[in-house]
């Protein structure tokens, strides 16, 4: 079989492909422009054009559409380069202000065209290869922008140049420009919303396909259906055609597993409150306005300005960052009467990082009182203090407002001073009180453990058994139960584990004793407390007319024994004549 | 009534729910009334009408029954039972001419050590602006 030989490469030939998808398997460049692997090639642009002989025959094709058949194929031929050549200067004179094509053309030696260069519009710079319109139709399902007019009057645009009413905003056409020819303003008034990083916290973007962070187990993209065009419109699907190993599904779903397990240690973390319950502060509404966990992701080498210290309103290193503590923590009438106990303590080292990164920059913390409690947490504070001098303001922040000049005035109170202060601030980073994860009551009150008023889980006692819920078999670790620092936690969540393991390293499990039992010479076989037993402890025994209690199922809730209208029901231990005693003892 | 008159409130705790928060109250030192005896039960729904007639019977001026919240119970459910069972008993008291207000049904999680001080301490301040209970045994008789 004769061979296909590209720029002097034998491969075998494939009709199924084109000349470009083979050489670019192969590593040959072949530049193109309208050429998109989600979408059947078009050859609108034909700078792909390469030089095929057959049978001795040389000849031009684009090679987005030309089969690999046997032959040969030459990608950068003195013929290609000339044909290439007259098409940039074609392309240079209908669209004289697309960067991306002046570029090319200077590849190929070319500074200035011959032909008359199109001044239809005030900038030019649509080759009108017509990949948007393709990839609006084709690939998103969409169809909302198309040509109009001929010849040299040929224009990309929506309908009768009205305001898109079908456009999604998905912005796949000014992403997939060759040229960045189009302004997705220009299509539709919908403003496209950036769907922004959780990880981190909403200084960066993300797409709707991503690694969520760094180090994340496993290690694979997800894709977030609510976002997705495929699982909205059934259209898109890019994902899939470029990659390589053919590894995305979009048949995959959450499934639920079910397991049998003997222990559960609830350890559902935090959020911190969010910065939008500040307005006096400015909190969402001034770019410069942080929360502590956003500071540490513009600190961490990983984060989304590389470590540098950048505020996120003009990316300028700010010269003077305010810290302010006890944010929603520590005040009762308005929001949380505890102390978020973290703050403290991260304030100090975001200062310090803070002022290994910015020199001359300047750290204020403004607390109400320094709660340093833990190994060597003092000598840190003095630290910040006193060698690394950040200054720390007793009193509590009023307002913060947005000012022309710096950036953001912070107005307080020097409370050892009696002074009211008014700082000038170029960032702002806010200690937002610590709250149980938003979202988990409902996972909570399905486990049946107890939460206190704020959220955060009930130990079974706040000395002798803190790691365990009164519910047997549930233990608690971290943040879920109350504020805490990583030291803590990991003490907390070690002494869970071990609490789980004693528990099972038993051959038997102790019960309470108090658990009921039934009389059978009383019992009418009635039925009444079967229904009613929240455990299915009780079956009915036909052959003696008789219920019976499952030892190891009843747990001794006593519900059956009120409802037994001949009272052979009764609570080993806890016997109604046992209360009666009680009843009397008290009343005597 | 006299002003020393002290109730004797008979409490009919859940293990669970108002039981801990008896004892967290106890544990964070607050200051109840000492009017209450408490009970502890498994379940508020453990809890026979019965024994609420037996106690105003043998004289007792209050009666509180407690557990969990609803949709919290321990249990899962028997809190509801508690609910309508007691719905039905405050008109049992009425038509025995006990005041059906001596009969108290509260609901404080095991987190509340403060709420249990409030409702006992309330229903305490009830109680004694209710005087004694009609059927309490005279001393002198």
């Amino acid at each position: 079989m004769d061979k296909l030989i590209i720029d002097g490469i034998e491969v075998d030939p494939d009709p199924s492909k084109s000349i470009l998808e083979v050489a670019r398997e192969l590593g040959i460049h072949i530049p193109t422009l309208c050429y998109h692997p989600s979408l059947p090639a078009h050859g609108a642009c034909r700078i792909c054009m390469v030089e095929t002989i057959w049978k001795g025959r040389s000849t031009l094709h684009p090679a987005c559409t030309f089969p690999a058949w046997e032959g040969e194929v030459r990608t950068n031929s003195e013929m290609v380069r000339k044909a290439r050549k007259i098409l940039l200067e074609l392309m240079l004179a209908e669209a004289p202000d697309a960067v991306e094509i002046q570029e090319l053309a200077r590849e190929y030696g070319i500074e200035k065209t011959r032909f008359r260069i199109k001044k239809e519009r005030e900038e030019n710079r649509c080759i009108q290869c017509a990949l948007c319109t393709r990839f609006c139709e084709e690939v998103m399902h969409i169809g909302a922008i198309g040509f109009k007019g001929r010849g040299y009057r040929r224009e990309l645009t929506t309908p009768f140049d009205a305001n898109s009413e079908i456009c999604s905003s998905c912005g796949a056409c000014e992403f997939i420009c060759p040229t960045n020819a189009i302004q997705l303003s220009k299509i539709t008034d919908r403003k496209p919303e950036p769907l922004l990083s959780e990880y981190e916290a909403g200084l960066m973007k993300r797409s709707v396909i991503n690694i969520p962070f760094a180090q994340a187990i496993p290690n694979k993209p997800a894709l977030s259906p609510e976002y997705c065009m495929h699982f909205l419109n059934d259209g898109c699907g890019v994902c899939q055609t470029v990659c390589g190993p053919q590894a995305i599904s979009f048949d995959q779903k959450e499934e639920f597993v079910e397991e049998e397990i003997g222990a559960i240690v609830v350890a559902t973390g935090y959020d911190l409150y969010p910065i939008l319950n500040f307005n006096e502060y400015g909190g969402g509404k001034y770019k410069n306005v942080l929360d502590g966990l956003q500071f540490e992701r513009l600190l961490s080498a990983s984060g989304p300005t590389s470590g540098k210290v950048l505020r996120p309103s003009d990316g300028k290193e700010p010269k003077r960052v305010v810290f302010v503590s006890c944010v929603g923590s520590r005040d009762p009438e308005n929001h949380f009467p505890y102390c978020s106990k973290i703050c403290c303590m991260y304030s100090a080292k975001h200062a310090m990082l803070y002022k290994h990164a910015v020199h001359n920059g300047e750290a204020i913390i403004f607390y109400i009182d320094i709660r340093s409690d833990g190994k060597g947490y003092e000598e840190f504070v003095t630290r910040a203090q006193e060698e690394e001098g950040v200054k720390y303001i007793r009193g509590k922040v009023s307002r913060i407002y947005e000012n022309p000049d710096s950036g953001l005035t912070v107005m307080g109170a020097d409370t050892l001073t009696g002074q009211q202060l008014e700082v000038e601030a170029d960032l702002v980073v806010l200690s937002m009180a610590v709250v149980p994860t938003h979202g988990v009551s409902d996972l909570i009150r399905k486990l049946k453990i107890q939460t206190d008023a704020h959220g955060f889980l009930t130990e079974a006692h706040p000395k002798l058994r803190p790691v365990e819920t009164l519910t047997g078999g549930f233990f608690l670790a971290g943040t879920a139960q109350a504020p805490r620092d990583i030291p803590d936690t990991v003490a907390q969540a070690s002494g869970a584990a071990a609490k789980v393991i004693a528990m099972f390293s038993g051959s038997e499990i102790h019960k309470e004793p108090i658990i009921a039992w039934v009389d059978p010479d009383l019992c009418s076989g009635c039925q009444i407390c079967v229904p009613l037993c929240p455990y299915s402890a009780r079956e009915y025994d036909e052959s003696d007319n008789i219920v019976i209690v499952n030892e190891g199922l009843c747990e001794g809730c006593g519900s059956c024994i009120v409802a037994c209208p001949s009272g052979a029901v009764q609570q080993r231990n806890l016997e109604d004549n046992q209360i009666m005693k009680m009843v009397k003892v008290v009343l005597d | 009534m006299s002003e020393d008159f002290t109730p004797n409130i008979v409490g009919f705790l859940c293990n669970w729910c108002t039981y801990a928060a008896a004892d967290l109250a106890g544990s964070t030192k607050l200051k109840i009334k000492p009017s209450i005896n408490v009970i502890r039960v498994m379940c508020s729904s453990r809890i026979d009408p019965n024994l609420v007639l037996s106690s105003f019977l043998w004289g007792a001026d209050g009666v509180l029954v407690a557990g969990c919240h609803p949709g919290d119970c321990h249990y899962e459910k028997g809190n509801y039972y508690t609910r309508r069972r007691f719905a039905l008993m405050k008109k049992v008291l009425e038509s025995l001419s006990i005041d059906p207000e001596r009969l108290q049904l509260a609901w404080v999680s095991a987190s509340e050590g403060q709420r249990y001080r409030d409702v006992v301490n309330t229903f305490t301040d009830k109680i004694q602006k209710m005087g004694p209970n009609p059927m309490r045994k005279d001393p002198a008789v």
